[in-house]
């Protein structure tokens, strides 16, 4: 996590974890071996939005789209870390 | 009473985990295996369809997370079918092996069919040691597969089952996961239920021992942070507090064993208790309804100390195998617990082990090894003799 985010990077999710919608969770999920983190509203949509073709700026661009208005990426930046520190995402090669 | 009995039930969280336990049959020995001493009874086991209505309907619940185990589960034929079945459905499929029975053809049918984990069990980290615990000539069968699931991309956890003949190898056991680039490695200190529960004489490690290999984890951990996560479980002989047991009775986890029994963790079909068959009724009916699923629910069922124990909402007073190992009664605390009047007698029973390990006399009692000739020899002993 001490490497600075590359905006251009086009993050996909790992094959090591799955990320998915659970119903009876009501929301989106990583899965790992023997278990599974819940995640937030927002975090879920951006996590949706990680598919090995949008890059991180494109990512951005979309969630502005989606939630206009909003203030967000910071928040992006900050999850995305979050989200490779704990190998969820990794960048296509 | 139609309506607080249907408010309990509001409370009741849907299960987050199958363990399928496909069988009992198993190529390996090792003396600390968890399965029930009995095993040699279950001939009947559940069908390729049966399993599948089983996924069906717990998944339907909200089971998220599906464990395919045994005995060795690769004994199953019908594997691949099942991996298929339960990715279909969205589950997190992890297969708990030995790696004894596949090879690089099946680990590539098993991604095929999208299983999403494997995690291979090792005895020790030398050839003679890891092949006499399991029985079995497998140490270098073993690695080899571990390499190949890791050039298919699987997340890999490496367990190893730590008791007093290899908890000196610590070190030599995580390099060798080191080797392997296990994604996970578990330090599993071995709890005593089952074939443990026999050779507790022979595999409980010294105070010593468990000193210098929570030393070394530790200094493992560190290491390794941010490559391998290493988990070390400490065994629970040597606390003052129970360890919260599957995180509450029917709260989180289902395991079905091979003959169909649902039973709320693997260990409880020692109890005397009655556990419902997934032959006979759905998966919501035992969750919500059958009468084992709710037997330990809550805490209207505990005795004292538990009962007004502040602690009581943490660790759910223990396991309740435990307590009706070591007691008699599985609504007692656990003895873990030093407020248990039983707690005593597990001290005296550690030091009296350790004694006996430090001694350097030779061990008077042979380890019994986990197979079917054994199981049959202990279920025609009457259970005073056990």
């Amino acid at each position: 996590m001490t490497e600075t985010i590359d905006k251009n990077a086009i993050p996909e999710i790992a094959p090591t974890f799955r990320f998915q919608w659970e119903e009876a969770q009501d929301c989106y999920v990583v899965l790992y071996p023997e278990g599974m983190v819940k995640l937030s509203t927002s975090a879920g949509e951006i996590l949706q939005r990680v598919n090995g073709h949008n890059s991180i700026q494109a990512i951005v661009d979309m969630l502005r789209e989606a939630f206009p208005g909003a203030d967000l990426e910071d928040d992006v930046i900050k999850f995305l870390e979050v989200a490779y520190g704990n190998g969820w995402i990794r960048n296509k090669k | 009473m139609a309506m607080a009995g249907s408010e309990i039930k509001s409370e009741i969280k849907p299960p987050l985990w199958l363990l399928a336990e496909l069988t009992y049959r198993c190529p390996l020995q090792c003396p600390y295996c968890s399965n029930p001493l009995e095993i040699a009874k279950y001939k009947d086991e559940l069908s390729t369809e049966d399993w599948v209505r089983v996924m069906q309907q717990a998944r339907k619940m909200g089971a998220a997370q599906l464990g395919f185990s045994g005995g060795e589960p690769l004994v199953r034929q019908d594997l691949e079918e099942l991996i298929q079945e339960a990715r279909r459905l969205g589950f997190y499929t992890n297969l708990i092996t030995s790696s004894v029975g596949m090879d690089e053809a099946r680990i590539k049918r098993f991604k095929d069919a999208g299983l999403d984990h494997i995690q291979i069990s090792f005895q020790a980290s030398n050839e003679e040691l890891n092949n006499y615990l399991g029985g079995t000539k497998s140490f270098e069968h073993k690695k080899e597969m571990a390499r190949i699931v890791k050039e298919y991309e699987y997340p890999m956890v490496l367990n190893i089952v730590i008791h007093r003949k290899n908890i000196d190898q610590i070190r030599d056991i995580l390099d060798m996961t080191v080797e392997l680039n296990a994604d996970y490695v578990e330090l599993a200190s071995t709890q005593y239920y089952g074939w443990s529960r026999i050779n507790v004489d022979q595999l409980l490690p010294t105070r010593a021992q468990l000193a210098n290999a929570e030393k070394v984890a530790m200094e493992y951990q560190e290491r390794l942070k941010g490559k391998s996560r290493i988990i070390y479980v400490v065994p629970d002989y040597f606390e003052t507090r129970p360890k919260p047991c599957m995180n509450g009775w029917g709260a989180i986890f289902l395991t079905i064993a091979p003959d169909g029994t649902a039973l709320p963790c693997h260990e409880a079909g020692q109890l005397p208790i009655e556990f419902p068959n997934v032959r006979d009724h759905s998966i919501d009916h035992i969750w919500n309804d059958s009468e084992g699923f709710n037997h330990f629910r809550g805490f209207d069922w505990m005795k004292e100390p538990c009962r007004s124990c502040p602690e009581k909402t943490k660790d759910f007073g223990g396991c309740r195998c435990q307590a009706f190992m070591m007691t008699g009664d599985p609504a007692n605390a656990d003895p873990v617990c030093d407020k248990s009047p039983y707690h005593q007698d597990l001290v005296d029973d550690v030091n009296r082990i350790e004694k006996m390990a430090t001694s350097g006399k030779p061990e008077e009692q042979p380890i019994l090894f986990r197979n079917m000739k054994n199981s049959k020899e202990l279920m025609e002993k009457t259970p005073a003799e056990v």
